[in-house]
């Protein structure tokens, strides 16, 4: 396993939004994490991204423990995110927004920038390249210098995971990355997830759509009212009684279908 | 694109020569004594810019940090009777200084409560130098201040020679901000601008980054402030105030917040209304409100971002037309 939550709990005031959650990642998998909306999905991947403090518990990546590191620390160890609303620079170029994507394994400072070393130059250059084989990876090439404004919600997903992969890392995590995409262009973006791990990527991912979380996940975790209800592959969590009664209820049927 | 470049060169190269001989060409002294305020009022909107036209905090000390380097060269060169240049760098020092360990705490906080926050900053500064008498002069002001020393046979006494100097920094202030923007670290404050979280989230020390933005702001008003000093001699506690960061303020908004060009078009386009307009006295006022608020509504990045936009609108245009015409030749291949 490539991180591991334990006992992780998350408080605000009297609300308990993720409660004593025990998870694994499981590396070089899609994993998945479901739930009913407000279940504390997002902020479980708040906890481990270091976006804020859990209230207890904690979370290791890689045997080590990264609890409370800041976020820009916890991306530098190989761990990305996307938000649920992609926050991009809408005025940009598609490029413009990428480059800087690599910035944390580079070195160069201020005065590397005032002097225009060799270093700031070849940095720049990695970055450059870097964003080019990111914007290739999730196809999107043909698009590096449209502003971002201009793009289908579907295009700007992708960018939004090519700037994670720009980071270059290890374990990504993906809050609801089809949301607000047509179900062609969800298959799409299936289909890169299953192409990150190809690449040695191991991905995380919350989502709605049924479908395609029973398609391409293999590790599940399901969350309730904050805990954990369930964890398992896809077949293990169809037939969990608790998860069909809490989250899936008379549907059920539908679903599987 | 190419040709764009190539106009903006020569443009640039242009303006440039203009401003090199226009001492040469005038013998108007009250013009380039203007043109010299021009530059150092740049310079110290250059510093804004950068912090919040690039990185998203909009300080309301940036006065005080200009009044503070003003000040500090006084009280260096007269009361501790430092030599100009040591005094001179030591004033870029003690600014960036003073701007750390005020950016630091002033940093915890963000969008109007930095507003708010640095606005107060502005006034204590003002306050002290208004206050502290044995050392500012208090609101008699500081006078006897020293022009430039010179270096080796460059000397500094006339206003011709002063000119030069304070053109010398400029010139390097905007080399230096322009490899700034087209840098990495560039590219890292307009990261925080646009999304703080985002930043953070791939790997951005938006701690570090906005300090260094904060202190290179402070560093711009405190060579600004400098050259003020020992260029008018006299200072007093007024160039603190907050009315002269509003005036940075509207200098930066006209001329294009956030853009490389907008504190050079919008300082010396409001200085020069201004100067037109000296008939109207403080009245002035009723024509620059509504000229600002037109242009916020609707150019929200000033003359220079509304330039670059219709550029990019125009660019964009072409393109659809080209690759328009592009189908078009493709179906009468297919079709003959
Ligand atoms: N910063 C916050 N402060 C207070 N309450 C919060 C905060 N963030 C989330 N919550 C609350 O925590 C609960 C879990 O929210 P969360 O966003 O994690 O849900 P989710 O499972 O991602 O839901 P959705 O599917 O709608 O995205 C919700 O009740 C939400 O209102
Ligand atoms: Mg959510």
């Amino acid at each position: 396993m490539l991180l591991e939550t334990v006992n992780l709990t998350k408080k605000f005031g009297g609300l308990t939004a993720v409660d004593d959650v025990s998870f694994s990642v499981e590396k070089g998998k899609i994993n998945a994490i479901i739930g009913p909306n407000g279940a504390g999905k997002s902020t479980f991947f708040n906890l481990v991204s270091g976006y804020y403090p859990p209230t207890s518990g904690q979370v290791f990546f890689k045997g080590e423990e990264i609890t409370r590191l800041p976020s820009n620390k916890i991306a530098r160890l190989g761990i990305a995110r996307t938000f649920q609303t992609t926050n991009l620079f809408e005025r940009a170029t598609v490029l413009d927004n990428i480059i800087v994507g690599n910035r944390l394994r580079t070195q160069s400072n201020l005065w590397d920038a005032i002097l225009r070393t060799p270093r700031l130059k070849r940095e720049e250059q990695k970055c450059l390249d870097k964003a080019y084989e990111v914007l290739d990876f999730v196809n999107l090439t043909n698009h590096a210098h449209s502003v971002v404004e201009n793009l289908t919600q579907e295009e700007k997903k992708r960018v939004a995971f090519a700037l994670a992969l720009a980071t270059e890392p290890e374990l990504v995590f993906l809050d609801e990355p089809a949301a607000g995409v047509n179900p062609d262009e969800t298959e799409g973006l299936a289909e890169l997830m299953k192409k990150m791990v190809d690449h040695g990527i191991t991905v995380c991912l919350i989502e709605h759509k049924m479908q395609m979380i029973m398609s391409i996940a293999e590790n599940i975790m399901v969350l309730n009212f904050g805990k954990k209800i369930a964890e398992g592959t896809p077949e293990d969590i169809m037939n969990d009684e608790e998860v069909i009664k809490a989250y899936l209820g008379g549907e059920r049927h539908a679903e599987v279908k | 694109m190419s040709r764009l470049l190539l106009n903006k060169r020569f443009a640039l190269s242009g303006l440039l020569l203009l401003v090199l001989v226009l001492p040469l060409i005038t013998s108007n002294a009250y013009m380039i004594r203007i043109l010299i305020l021009t530059f150092i009022w740049t310079i110290a909107v250059y510093g804004l810019n950068l912090l919040a036209g690039y990185t998203g905090y909009l300080s309301l000390a940036h006065a005080g940090f200009f009044a503070l380097g003003a000040y500090t060269l006084a009280i260096l060169t007269v009361t501790v009777g430092l030599s100009y240049w040591l005094a001179f760098i030591l004033t870029l020092v003690f600014t960036s200084i003073v701007g750390a360990l005020i950016g630091m705490i002033a940093l915890r906080t963000r969008e109007h409560f930095f507003a708010i926050y640095t606005l107060c900053v502005g006034y204590i500064i003002y306050l002290i130098i208004y206050n502290w008498e044995g050392m500012t002069g208090g609101v008699r002001g500081f006078i006897g201040i020293p022009s430039p020393g010179s270096i080796g046979p460059l000397e500094f006494n006339s206003q011709i020679s002063n000119y030069y100097l304070v053109l010398f920094f400029l010139v390097l202030t905007i080399v230096v901000i322009y490899r700034i923007v087209h840098s990495l670290q560039g590219r890292t404050f307009m990261a925080i601008r646009n999304s703080e979280d985002l930043a953070k989230t791939i790997g951005i020390s938006t701690t570090k980054n906005k300090l260094i933005a904060f202190i290179l702001s402070t560093f711009f008003a405190g060579l600004a402030g400098a050259l003020f000093a020992s260029f008018t001699r006299f200072i007093g506690p007024e160039i603190s105030n907050i009315t002269m960061t509003f005036d940075f303020l509207v200098y930066l908004l006209i001329g294009g917040i956030g853009t490389l060009s907008g504190p050079v078009i919008g300082t010396f386009i409001i200085v020069w209304i201004s100067q037109e307009l000296q008939f109207l006295q403080d009245y002035r006022m009723l024509v620059f409100g509504p000229i600002l608020v037109i242009l916020i509504i609707f150019a929200p990045r000033g003359i220079s971002g509304f330039i670059i936009d219709w550029n990019l609108k125009r660019k964009a245009k072409k393109q659809q037309i080209e690759s328009m015409k592009d189908m078009e030749n493709n179906q009468e291949v297919k079709e003959g």
